[in-house]
């Protein structure tokens, strides 16, 4: 161990006490991407509480048959702004912020390519998440209707247009979107430039972590998959604002061209935001196994592949519109393909465990416990891309199911393990592990209960978005099993917020490298300072402190 | 001696040169406005042929073609004003610059002219019909990135007539004069599908 750090020097961290003040207006001003990253991760959080007081309430709602918890235009909103929150205010930051901190401490720089225009992107980030929040102010607007939006986080056409959706509430759904999604480019181009301009000396692209790597083609399909939204909103705008006719459909437009332009942002997006889950799996699961990652080049082939063939897959959301045989044909065929990439990454993370010392710290617990509910999540994609049966199952709860296997126990557990395996870095400080394991199996039992029984209420015939049923529908047992998951769910998610508070201020030291991990981050101080490495390093493979600490048996005499 | 100790070393890395962060980050910006206009042009060429009412385009639309000229060949003077403030030379590159501006502006005023035509003669509005829709859409979002880059170039000639040492910016200018080729190949791409094809 002390060799690592005879060769990476320890940079000098002076203490130094600050006023309240002056901490804050040391946070505002920041352009450090450490700083901003974690400026990211903590709004995401923020959102993700109250998306998730949302889906609390959601749930209760359906717990009972004719429930009365909340009436059916607050059901409206709470669904619309909780989609809308996890997508564009906890998702998209958690990627932002995941890569602001990671991509340059992993690719020895000292900052991001463009560290103000980093910080333009984190501002107007949280500006677009609280002109959303403002709707429940303001949404009412001159004509006294509405609060906040109502119209789904797709806002299909023509719900959205000024006879359907009075009032100034899709507004504020549209601009709080297209200026959160100002930030996200921002920072995706910061991401793109930083991996390509930025790299210390040595590190090739062959030898770049694979976290880079993703979170470098992540930030491609953002600048690629982002405008099209943003394009399609400013068309929202011109109909709303000025009387356009894009989706007027009494004027010749086409609802149907909003659901084109909507998914082909909206797919890509369901991979921008699972990329990061690869990108911390692809990290941890090598680490916490004692072995390299097993086919990194295909690694990197596949997470390239499921970029470039997500860009032509949308139309699979809109298959119960009535499109030609041929379009449902190519769309079908096209999403199965996704299948492939995806199915390589999973075997190539088994491959990396197999045969492996396996290490179950949370993080590791928690990548394993993706693998297995990632799978399920990908077979019921598989199902749905095959037309014939999403027509069955369009807008049902299986669909519900799906999307929130991908996403929650997909993207949050991959989050979940990146957080719990960076968070010594970050704070400097252990994590208490008895409390972690007790989040881990309190929210993957909850998990389960809750996402489980939404694939059988759908095969029952539940379709979404309804705020209430009628009893005799045989809907009552599952959806009681759904809501009894946040039994599980909450206390996790709220042993996670005290473990992750209480271990920051008074958790063991961590030490440098506690895991005894093999990426740059690694060699630097924790936390790392401002600079992050005081003499640039030099790299001469793939794992970089694997070469310190072996010296007999370095990675660059094979690679 | 020496075989053992440089197999226990690693091999010294050479000259270790990546590409320069500016020029990257406005080809990535440019590749991410491209997205953007695409959405704009294929719905102007989805929408093409489909108003229910008039004016239709082959009724009110007029070649811009002295517009197009201007615009086109402010890309060429400003590479020439480019070129001249590699050489230094600030007079022949304030010239060009001017020019350029110029250019710029007679394609503004052209749209201009050309919009007041279409809204008082033709009383075609972005509410009209689809074809005032997307044309105004359209044409409007390329016209407002047409005003971004003349912003910018207004900036670079009034700072440099303030005795600001321009040359010592040479990269920015270029990063500017890549938007502006940008802007102007999209021009090609509007006038195509507006003027050509969908009248």
């Amino acid at each position: 161990m002390s060799s690592i750090h005879s060769e990476i020097e320890r940079p000098l961290v002076e203490e130094a006490r600050f006023s309240f003040s002056s901490h804050l207006y040391e946070w505002v001003s920041t352009v450090d991407h450490k700083r901003l990253g974690l400026m990211y991760i903590v709004s995401a959080l923020l959102f993700l509480v109250i998306a998730g007081i949302m889906a609390t309430v959601i749930r209760l709602q359906l717990a009972f048959p004719n429930g009365h918890v909340v009436d059916p235009d607050t059901f409206n909103r709470l669904f619309t702004m909780h989609g809308t929150t996890m997508v564009f205010l906890v998702g998209m930051p958690f990627v932002a912020g995941l890569s602001n901190y990671l991509v340059p401490l992993m690719i020895g720089a000292r900052d991001m390519a463009f560290p103000r225009l980093n910080a333009f992107g984190f501002w107007i980030f949280l500006f677009g998440g609280f002109l959303l929040y403002f709707s429940y102010i303001g949404g009412s607007g001159l004509s006294g209707a509405g609060s906040a939006p109502d119209v789904g986080w797709f806002a299909y056409a023509p719900l959205t247009s000024r006879a359907f959706s009075r009032g100034a509430s899709t507004d504020y759904w549209i601009l709080g979107i297209l200026v959160s999604g100002i930030g996200s480019i921002a920072s995706a181009i910061n991401v793109i430039v930083t991996t390509i301009s930025m790299r210390c000396p040595g590190m090739t692209l062959s030898r770049m972590p694979m976290f880079v790597w993703v979170m470098l083609i992540d930030s491609w399909l953002i600048i690629i998959a982002l405008p099209p939204l943003s394009a399609a909103q400013i068309m929202l705008l011109v109909d709303r604002f000025v009387g356009g006719n894009f989706f007027n459909t009494q004027s010749g437009g086409s609802a149907v061209l909003w659901q084109h332009f909507f998914w082909i942002f909206g797919h890509p997006e369901v991979y921008i935001l699972i990329f990061p889950a690869f990108a911390i799996l692809s990290e941890v699961i090598p680490i916490f196994s004692r072995k390299p990652i097993f086919g990194r080049p295909a690694m990197v082939g596949a997470v390239a592949s499921i970029g470039f063939i997500s860009l032509g897959v949308w139309a699979h959301h809109m298959f119960a519109v009535g499109m030609t045989s041929w379009s449902n044909t190519f769309f079908t065929a096209s999403t199965m393909l996704v299948g492939i990439p995806t199915g390589i990454k999973i075997f190539n993370w088994t491959a990396t465990m197999y045969g492996g010392k396996l290490r179950m710290a949370t993080p590791m617990l928690f990548c394993c416990a993706f693998l297995f509910q990632f799978l399920i999540a990908g077979l019921t994609g598989i199902m749905l891309a095959t037309g014939p049966f999403d027509w069955q199952l369009h807008d049902s709860y299986f669909v519900v199911g799906h999307f929130h296997f991908t996403l929650v126990a997909g993207l949050v557990f991959g989050l979940f393990a990146g957080m719990y395996y960076w968070f010594p870095k970050v704070s400097g400080r252990m994590y208490n592990e008895t409390l972690a394991k007790w989040h881990f199996w309190l929210f993957t039992i909850g998990v389960e209960l809750t996402f489980v029984p939404m694939h059988f209420l759908g095969f029952l015939g539940m379709p979404r978005r309804i705020y209430t049923y009628a009893p005799d529908r045989g809907w009552d047992f599952w959806n009681l099993v759904a809501t009894s998951g946040l039994l599980f769910q909450l206390p996790a998610i709220l042993i996670f917020v005290w473990n992750i508070v209480h271990s920051a201020i008074k958790g063991e030291p961590a030490g440098d490298d506690p895991w005894d991990a093999w990426t740059l981050e690694w060699a630097t101080t924790s936390p790392p300072p401002e600079y992050n490495f005081e003499t640039t390093p030099e790299v001469h493979s793939s794992r970089p402190l694997w070469d310190l600490k072996n010296p007999n048996d370095p990675d660059w005499r094979f690679e | 001696m020496d075989a053992v100790l440089s197999q226990r070393l690693p091999p010294k890395i050479g000259e270790w040169k990546l590409p320069d962060r500016g020029s990257m980050g406005i080809i990535f910006l440019i590749v991410t406005e491209s997205a953007l206009f695409t959405i704009f042009v294929v719905a102007y060429i989805v929408y093409a042929g489909k108003s229910l009412t008039g004016p239709y385009p082959k009724d009110v639309l007029d070649l811009p073609i002295l517009a197009s000229i201007c615009l086109l060949s402010s890309s060429a003077t400003i590479v020439f004003a480019e070129m001249a403030l590699k050489k230094h030379k600030l007079g022949l590159f304030k010239l060009w610059w001017l020019a350029t501006i110029l250019l710029g502006l007679e394609f503004l005023v052209s749209t201009g002219l050309e919009w007041k035509k279409l809204i008082y003669e033709d009383h075609l509005t972005v509410s009209t019909n689809l074809f005032g829709t997307t044309f105004y859409s359209l044409v409007g979002l390329h016209a407002s990135h047409v005003i971004v880059g003349m912003a910018f170039l207004i900036l670079v000639m009034l700072v440099s007539l303030m005795g600001f040492p321009i040359e010592s910016q040479e990269r920015r200018v270029k990063f500017l004069s890549w938007y502006w080729h940008f802007v102007d190949g999209i021009w090609i791409v509007v006038f195509t599908v507006v003027y050509v094809i969908g009248r």
